[in-house]
């Protein structure tokens, strides 16, 4: 510890602290325009020059280390010179259009020459001026107004993993750009808005939106990725103009990726559904509430008088509240049914009845900084959690040694210690040779379901690799991705992952799908349990005669969109509560409520740590929409159900997770009574292999115009590995026919080193592969 | 992309540094790079950037921020002139005036046949040599009077 003085206040602070450090921590605010706490230190701005006894002349609080007896000043009179003489060349060069600057209000560069500028310049030669970038449709450009202050270029770098922009040029020509015409295409992008401390960077789809000052500040929490990131959103005349990050170091720090932050731009287009409406006679009529609810309950009153209970089941999406979730779930039961679901994609659900608990990360978001050995299994990492995929790439420089199997591999923007490509039917092969290595190498005894399985394969060099790095790990880490729950062997993978995870004396999670995957086994919303029924997939399979269908847009969001129509074809009732009129759906629905978005309902997410974040509604209802757990409420009374009398959200709330609000760790957990693994076929075709693009992943992001102009919302290529092309006879760039069992689909050929030999890549969720059907399975392709 | 002479010079100075670390070798490359292709074209510095395996834009930096990597075409002989201040107060300024004039072009303009590139250079550390200019960046002429340019142009032009 080192004793310092700052500003007549005594205090003691770690070894290594820098003075600006030191000074926050007592109060005393430093004036500084590139230094930030998340950044690496460059301290080239100099607005945070203080007085340092002893030294010759300020000296920049951001780079100066503490050391033992220091005594700093940081408002003498020689600091605040410092401070107005760095602030007079600061704006020097800055151009005086604050009223037209969005920045205006929030701007640290406005707030400090307050109290650092001059009332006048003495500056009357010519100011320069830089051209503006295009940085894509997320970023907007005023290059004239940037103090070169770097936190962007620092923040690609080290925060994002690719550095996309820089300095270029030198002197009074230095200005930041990205390579030549390039635009900034990374899914945490949107930060280096909030970083800026000019009005360089502001944000494109909210440019002369609002002034800040204008707007309340609402909290929310994010819908979209399993992290929950915290929100604020900015709401001008009950309208969502802009939604920023709140800091919350336990979860999102203080980023948000493009998802969390663009997203809100989905929730007012043309297509919003603000009335009930019902079909009559093949046409659509817009209707109130009692008509359409009075039509529901006798559809579905009828349907179960002539067919039974079990012909009525309901699918409910995972980004959908825990309440939202409970009380679709408490309809379905109601009525005597046991077919509810909320895991639309996955595609193995031999574990259902076999789980101790909900499915989680087996440890909190803010423990991954202290791990040193990381196995991930199955996912698009970095697209599929981009702020999770950060705080994995800095632990990585602190020395965390990551290792992935995977049957396609995206660049991660981190070094991956061992990188193990092989295609979806291989996957527990590989996994099981891992296994075999840490048992060859280790103490500990494997179980005995695994035996047959292991003795099957053959360890080989990859394998040993990462049994070896899992091995000499003191913090370990085993995590499922979404693309291996979702694979048609997922609970093989599962057990043999957590069984890795034990072998190697670490810890095992699943890092989640979507908002509420952890929050949807919670509220029950799982066909086993109290009443058990059909899963999300035996509900296509065979099909039922009535569905309620919760916040999904079934081409996208199912595992098989073939059959989903199908199915919904045929049944004598589909209704929908969503908050968008879906093009798609307008055939087989019939009925549509309008239920509302997450800003304008209240709730509660899970998130992959556990953790509950409930939220209140920020904006008035759109039209006639409800929140959904208001029109479950009421549709559960209007059916004569019991139990349906809750007076508010909290109270459906109290029901799922008892008075104290929180997840009981009780109710976490991955582990399942497993039943011996026997050895897999091996496919012999071509396997498609499906991720679902950052940007499709659910019907909010999917309606975000700015985020659908991104590079990462291009429309899906079938990539395949340049060995696998030659032997398919392709170039890449080719159009070419994709067929599956249920049909097919027409898209252009790119070379991917990183997809599996005899594999091809293809994204699901979008419209131009949907009629593809299932996300896993053979595939042929052929040149047109 | 480049030639293989000049891909083994890079490769001799990527050895000199540690294996993790080829970016210490930027400055190199990019020097022999501009040496093969008279100029570095943005596809040029992309190339190097993928050799080294650093971010385009990193390298971009670098070649932007020193004067005698070219960006743009030059003429087959760069003439650059100190003008900084040792080199000013010595009848730099007047050299490069007195070139200006000869050659009929500015600081950064090229002579209409292709010949000759005027630049204006910083410090080249031989200031009580001055006036000192640099051509193609590796021949350096020391106290440059008019008749010692003339001779220079003169010799240039064969």
């Amino acid at each position: 510890m080192l004793e310092i003085e700052i500003d007549g206040k005594q205090l003691q602070v770690s070894d290594g602290s820098t003075v600006m450090e030191a000074a926050a921590t007592v109060g005393a605010y430093v004036p500084h325009f590139c230094y930030h706490k998340k950044l690496s230190i460059a301290a080239n701005c100099r607005m945070c020059l203080v007085q340092v006894e002893k030294a010759p002349k300020p000296l920049p609080a951001c780079a100066t280390p503490v050391t033992n007896g220091m005594k700093v000043w940081t408002h003498s009179e020689q600091a605040v010179k410092a401070q107005k003489g760095v602030m007079e060349f600061l704006l020097i060069n800055h151009p005086l259009d604050c009223p037209v600057c969005d920045q205006g209000g929030e701007c640290q560069l406005q707030d400090l020459s307050v109290g650092y500028g001059g009332a006048q310049s003495r500056y009357e030669e010519e100011k320069r001026v830089v051209g503006n970038k295009n940085l894509g449709p997320l970023v907007s450009t005023d290059m004239t107004r940037c103090i070169n202050c770097t936190r962007c270029v620092r923040f690609t770098t080290e925060i994002a993993g690719l550095m996309e922009l820089g300095q270029a040029f030198r002197g009074e020509h230095a200005e930041i750009m990205p390579f030549v015409e390039k635009t900034v295409d990374s899914e945490l992008s949107g930060n280096i808005i909030d970083l800026c401390p000019v009005g360089a960077l502001t944000s494109k789809p909210f440019r002369f939106a609002a002034r800040a000052w204008e707007m309340s500040r609402r909290k929310s929490i994010s819908p979209h990725d399993s992290l929950g990131s915290n929100l604020i959103v900015q709401v001008k005349h009950d309208v969502v103009k802009r939604v920023l990050p709140l800091e919350n170091e336990a979860v999102n720090e203080c980023w948000l990726s493009d998802k969390d932050r663009f997203s809100y731009e989905g929730l007012n287009g043309e297509d919003r559904l603000k009335r009930p409406m019902v079909k009559q006679g093949g046409a659509w009529i817009e209707t109130d509430w009692q008509t359409a609810m009075d039509y529901v309950v006798r559809g579905l009153k009828g349907i179960r008088a002539d067919h039974g209970p079990e012909s009525i089941g309901a699918l409910g999406s995972p980004h959908s509240t825990l309440e939202e979730l409970f009380l679709l779930q408490s309809v379905v039961r109601g009525l005597g049914s046991g077919n509810v679901d909320f895991r639309l994609r996955q595609s193995d659900f031999s574990a259902d009845g076999r789980m101790k608990g909900a499915p989680w990360l087996g440890m909190s978001v803010s423990e991954i900084a202290g791990l040193d050995r990381l196995l991930i299994v199955g996912s698009f990492f970095r697209k599929d959690h981009p702020l999770v995929a950060q705080r994995v790439r800095q632990a990585v420089k602190k020395g965390l040694k990551v290792s992935a199997i995977n049957p396609a591999f995206d660049d991660w923007q981190f070094a991956l210690q061992n990188q193990l490509c092989v295609s979806p039917s291989e996957m527990s092969a590989a996994l099981a040779k891992v296994l075999k290595a840490l048992v060859e190498q280790g103490s500990a005894a494997l179980s005995p379901e695994f035996q047959a399985l292991v003795d099957s394969v053959q360890v080989d060099e990859q394998a040993l690799a990462i049994a070896r790095s899992l091995g000499s790990g003191r913090r370990v880490a085993v995590w499922m991705g979404n693309y291996a729950v979702q694979h048609q062997d997922g609970v093989a993978l599962h057990a043999l992952a957590s069984e890795i995870a034990r072998l190697s004396g670490g810890r095992f999670g699943v890092l989640g799908e979507a908002a509420n995957s952890v929050g949807g086994y919670l509220a029950g919303a799982v066909p086993f349990g109290a009443v058990s029924g059909k899963n999300a997939s035996e509900m296509l399979s065979t099909p039922l005669k009535a569905y309620v269908l919760l916040g999904i847009e079934p081409e996208f969001d199912l595992r098989d969109a073939v059959a989903a129509r199908k199915a919904f074809g045929a049944a004598e009732m589909v209704v929908m509560l969503s908050a968008f009129k879906f093009e798609e759906a307008l055939g087989y629905a019939d009925v549509m409520l309008p239920v509302s978005p997450f800003t304008e309902t209240g709730g509660a997410f899970v998130n992959c740590e556990g953790r509950t974040q409930s939220f209140h509604p920020v904006v008035k209802n759109t039209g006639d929409s409800r929140p959904a757990w208001k029109v479950l409420r009421v549709l559960g009374e209007a059916l004569g159900l019991g139990n349906f009398d809750y007076e508010s959200v909290d109270a459906v709330r109290a029901q799922i997770l008892g008075a104290s609000g929180s997840v009981d760790p009780f109710r976490l957990s991955n582990d399942i009574d497993i039943e011996p693994l026997n050895p897999a076929g091996v496919s012999q075709g071509l396997q498609r292999v499906a991720d679902i693009p950052i940007h499709f992943a659910d019907p909010l992001v999917r309606r975000s115009a700015p985020l659908q102009a991104t590079k990462d919302s291009e429309a899906p290529f079938a990539r395949i590995s340049p060995a696998t092309l030659k032997t398919l006879g392709l170039n890449a760039g080719d159009k070419v026919v994709v067929r599956s069992v249920s049909g097919s689909a027409t898209v252009v050929v790119s070379e991917d080193e990183g997809v599996a030999a005899g594999c091809v890549r293809l994204a699901a969720a979008h419209s131009s592969t949907w009629a593809l059907g299932s996300l896993n399975g053979e595939v042929s392709v052929e040149r047109i | 992309m480049l030639s293989p002479e000049s891909l083994k010079k890079i490769d001799q100075e990527i050895a000199k540094y540690p294996a993790d670390q080829k970016q210490s070798a930027s400055m190199s490359a990019l020097r022999i790079a501009q040496q093969e292709k008279g100029w570095l074209a943005n596809e040029t510095i992309e190339f190097v950037a993928k050799y080294l395996g650093m971010p385009p834009v990193a390298v971009y930096e670098v070649a932007s921020f020193y004067n005698m990597y070219d960006l743009a075409p030059v003429g087959a002989r760069k003439i650059t002139v100190c003008t900084n201040l040792p080199c000013a107060l010595s009848g730099g300024v007047h050299a490069a005036e007195y070139i200006k004039k000869k050659l009929g072009i500015d600081f950064n303009e090229t002579t209409a046949d292709g010949k000759f590139t005027l630049k204006e250079g910083e410090c080249m550390g031989a200031c009580g040599d001055a006036p000192v200019l640099l051509v193609n960046n590796h021949q350096m002429c020391s106290w440059m009077t008019e008749e010692k340019i003339d001779q220079l142009l003169a010799d240039l032009q064969k």
